[in-house]
């Protein structure tokens, strides 16, 4: 095992996910995530000349960098925003910290949540699944900012979500690129438990928490699983929330460190001002990782608990 | 009972078959007057002195140590100064083999019939744990019964090293020296139970060793998973009783003592003939090795180049004592196979991987059988943090190398572990 070959398994694991957002949102998808991952990789190798360290190009890291960059912006994203989010992802997050492992955020999401503030327009306008097929570019409602309908049958209120959820399980919704796709991010999540790449324990915590409060908060479990499928989630459990630099150590600090992030997840969500919580949750999240480190170490075998010091 | 973590390697016991035999006698020997832990032995013999085969050459009156004796009958030739691989100086003589292995007159059987007399008897010996580490035996034997009562003896078979075979066949060969000796332990110090615990990698030793003691109802068969480092001691404990030592605690704390099983069929041997620790069954195997892989019965000091050379490989590029987890590196082939020595592996040298940042992915964490964090101790080593290193417990290593084994990045994980050591002050 080398961490490139790690960084590789990862790539594999995206790649469901990465290319039925191609499908669905098209060759302009695939121009995203091709400048991002170009970008990523030419300011890492960038970065490490000019400061004069070794290159770790060859690690495969900035690949999954941009990758997730990409696949967590809309398809009809600025190009030029594309690269700066590669800048801020590589270069202020990952490089000035030292490099790979260093980082306190995870570069995606920290450079996502930059471009989501500066490009408002840009960064919000979600084409609809194969609107490149039509003749009129198609916007659309993500499974979270569309509202859902309510109508009422024989004096019974009901809701009805504005995408079904074998719609939202394949993904043909608006959304980013690489978030829309459950079936796809369940695949090569499963696929990096499976081989040992990642622990199920911070994708369980997460998910499983947001689940619970969604379902105490709804009281449906149509909603609850709605919201599990829908935007950032999936995406953000098996792939963020498991970055080997900034989350926990132990299987202890996973948990705590998922279950933090689904429910601040569910906060946004359901009080917040955005629709979408799942880059905030867990870069909150990773800004607690030292703090959480400490408060999980494990407890090694035969080691005896320090006795107070006596004052005398 | 929680599972301890582990990593599992491929076992690579291709000597497992080989019978042992004896090494051809070599032309000279090298014998350190430091072959086990504790104070070294003082010299007894100098140049041009003529020695028998079984003759004390080496002692000390120091608590922790155990007398030397040579393997061979010949002239001593010279005394030099020896760096030992751990990097201290120690006297050792050279000696110059007439061929004949006369053994020295004044060796007889002892006579047993107590736990005094058995003390004795093997502190004569110079008998040291031959499982590797080289505790002196008649020190682990002595325990004190009204403080430390130990209850149940602990057998190492586990060989949870990759190549080792040299236990498996001392089970194989000599299995009713190893129940004699058990008995004779279990006897004469009081002790009232024998778990014997071997890997299950070695099913023929575990059915040949149930079939043994079928009708012995206080020794046990334990068979134990393949994973390593199960032959470590607080490992094997905890395996075998379920009791765990604390840190700063010796087994005999928990009531259990630990020996090797080749060193339980020394000592019923040693009972039987009087014959001193100065010969030692061990493998030679590795990759770098043409021809006469196996198992050999081979004088304590016999250079390992001689050992070499016999094996047809000269040319190797990387010389091990031991398994390729814990075993020591040579500086030289000339150096000597000791008492602690189990084996001896040549490979060729390999492409050393190149180390990369930590990416904390925490293999190390959960690889580590005593769930130490070696990636917190490397940064706490390089910050130079002694409370951290102590609160890490970093103390606890036992060096078995699963972390670096388990690095991706290939960072010296357990290398750092033992540097990081020093740093704590001893009291």
């Amino acid at each position: 095992m080398s961490t490139a070959k790690i960084m590789l398994m990862v790539i594999i694991a995206l790649l469901p996910a990465a290319i039925a957002g191609c499908v669905f949102f098209g060759p302009r998808a695939a121009l995203v995530l091709a400048v991002s991952v170009i970008s990523c990789v030419v300011f890492e190798a960038l970065c490490r000349i000019v400061m004069k360290r070794e290159q770790t190009v060859s690690d495969l890291s900035a690949i999954v960098t941009g990758l997730l960059l990409g696949m967590n912006l809309p398809a009809a994203a600025p190009i030029h925003a594309v690269v700066i989010g590669s800048f801020i992802a590589i270069v202020v997050i990952k490089q000035l910290f030292g490099g790979i492992g260093q980082n306190f955020a995870n570069p995606a999401l920290a450079a996502r949540i930059v471009l989501m503030l500066s490009f408002g327009e840009g960064m919000t306008t979600w084409v609809a699944p194969y609107w490149y097929k039509s003749v009129d570019v198609v916007t659309s409602a993500t499974p979270l900012s569309a509202s859902w309908i309510n109508y009422t049958e024989n004096g019974v209120s009901y809701k009805m979500a504005p995408f079904s959820l074998a719609e939202m399980f394949l993904g043909v919704t608006g959304g980013c690129i690489g978030e829309t796709c459950a079936a796809g991010l369940i695949i090569g999540g499963l696929f990096l438990i499976v081989t040992k790449i990642i622990s199920p324990c911070a994708p369980a915590a997460f998910i499983g928490s947001f689940a619970l409060l969604t379902f105490l908060y709804t009281g449906s479990a149509v909603e609850t699983v709605y919201g599990v499928l829908a935007g950032g989630l999936l995406i953000g459990a098996f792939f963020m929330a498991t970055d080997y630099a900034t989350t926990p150590v132990t299987a202890k600090g996973k948990i705590i460190f998922g279950i933090g992030c689904g429910v601040i997840t569910f906060v946004i969500r359901s009080f917040g001002n955005f629709p979408e919580g799942v880059s905030f949750a867990i870069i909150l999240m990773n800004l607690l990782t030292p703090y959480n480190d400490k408060l999980t170490l494990t407890n090694p075998f035969g080691a005896k608990k320090p006795v107070k010091a006596e004052n005398k | 009972m929680n599972k301890l973590n582990g990593i599992h390697l491929s076992h690579d016991k291709g000597t497992k078959d080989c019978k042992t035999i004896d090494f051809p006698l070599p032309k000279t020997v090298v014998i350190p007057m430091s072959q086990h832990m504790g104070a070294p032995c003082n010299c007894l013999v100098k140049k041009g002195d003529p020695v028998t085969k079984g003759q004390k050459i080496g002692d000390s009156e120091a608590f922790m140590s155990a007398p030397i004796h040579s393997s061979v009958s010949g002239t001593v030739t010279d005394v030099i100064d020896y760096l030992l691989p751990n990097g201290s100086v120690c006297k050792a003589a050279v000696i110059e083999t007439d061929g004949a292995q006369t053994l020295c007159p004044d060796l007889k059987a002892p006579v047993v019939n107590d736990r005094k007399s058995l003390i004795a008897a093997v502190k004569e010996s110079g008998l040291t744990g031959l499982g590797g580490a080289g505790f002196p035996t008649h020190i682990k034997l002595n325990f004190d019964p009204s403080k430390t009562p130990v209850d149940v003896l602990v057998i190492n078979a586990a060989e949870c090293e990759p190549y080792i075979t040299s236990d498996y066949r001392e089970l194989i060969e000599n299995t009713d020296d190893v129940l004699n000796g058990i008995k004779l332990v279990m006897k004469h110090l009081d002790i009232k139970e024998c778990k014997l615990c071997i890997e299950e990698n070695k099913p023929d030793a575990i059915e040949l060793m149930k079939k043994k003691t079928e009708k012995i109802k206080n020794i046990e068969i334990i068979s134990l998973p393949s994973t390593y480092p199960q032959g470590a001691e607080k490992v094997i404990i905890y395996s075998a009783t379920g009791r765990i030592v604390a840190e700063g605690e010796l087994p005999s704390n928990q009531g259990v003592m630990v020996m090797n099983v080749s060193t339980a069929g020394f000592i019923y041997r040693y009972t039987q003939d009087g014959i001193p620790l100065t010969t030692r069954r061990i493998t030679v195997d590795g990759d770098c090795i043409a021809r006469n892989k196996g198992n050999y019965f081979v004088p304590v000091g016999t250079k390992v180049s001689d050992i070499l050379s016999h094996c047809g490989a000269e040319k190797a590029g990387k010389v091990l004592y031991g398994g390729p987890m814990m075993g020591m590196c040579l500086y030289d082939t000339d150096q000597p196979v000791t008492k602690t020595t189990n084996a001896i592996l040549a490979f060729k040298e390999g492409r050393k991987p190149e180390t990369t940042a930590c990416i904390r992915c925490g293999r190390c964490v959960r690889t580590c059988p005593l769930s130490l964090m070696p990636l917190m101790i490397e940064k706490a080593y390089k910050e130079k943090d002694v409370e951290e290193l102590k609160k890490l417990k970093v103390m606890l290593c036992m060096n078995c190398g699963c972390c670096a084994y388990a690095c991706p990045a290939h960072r010296p994980l357990a290398e750092i572990n033992q540097l990081a050591k020093g740093l704590i002050p001893r009291k």
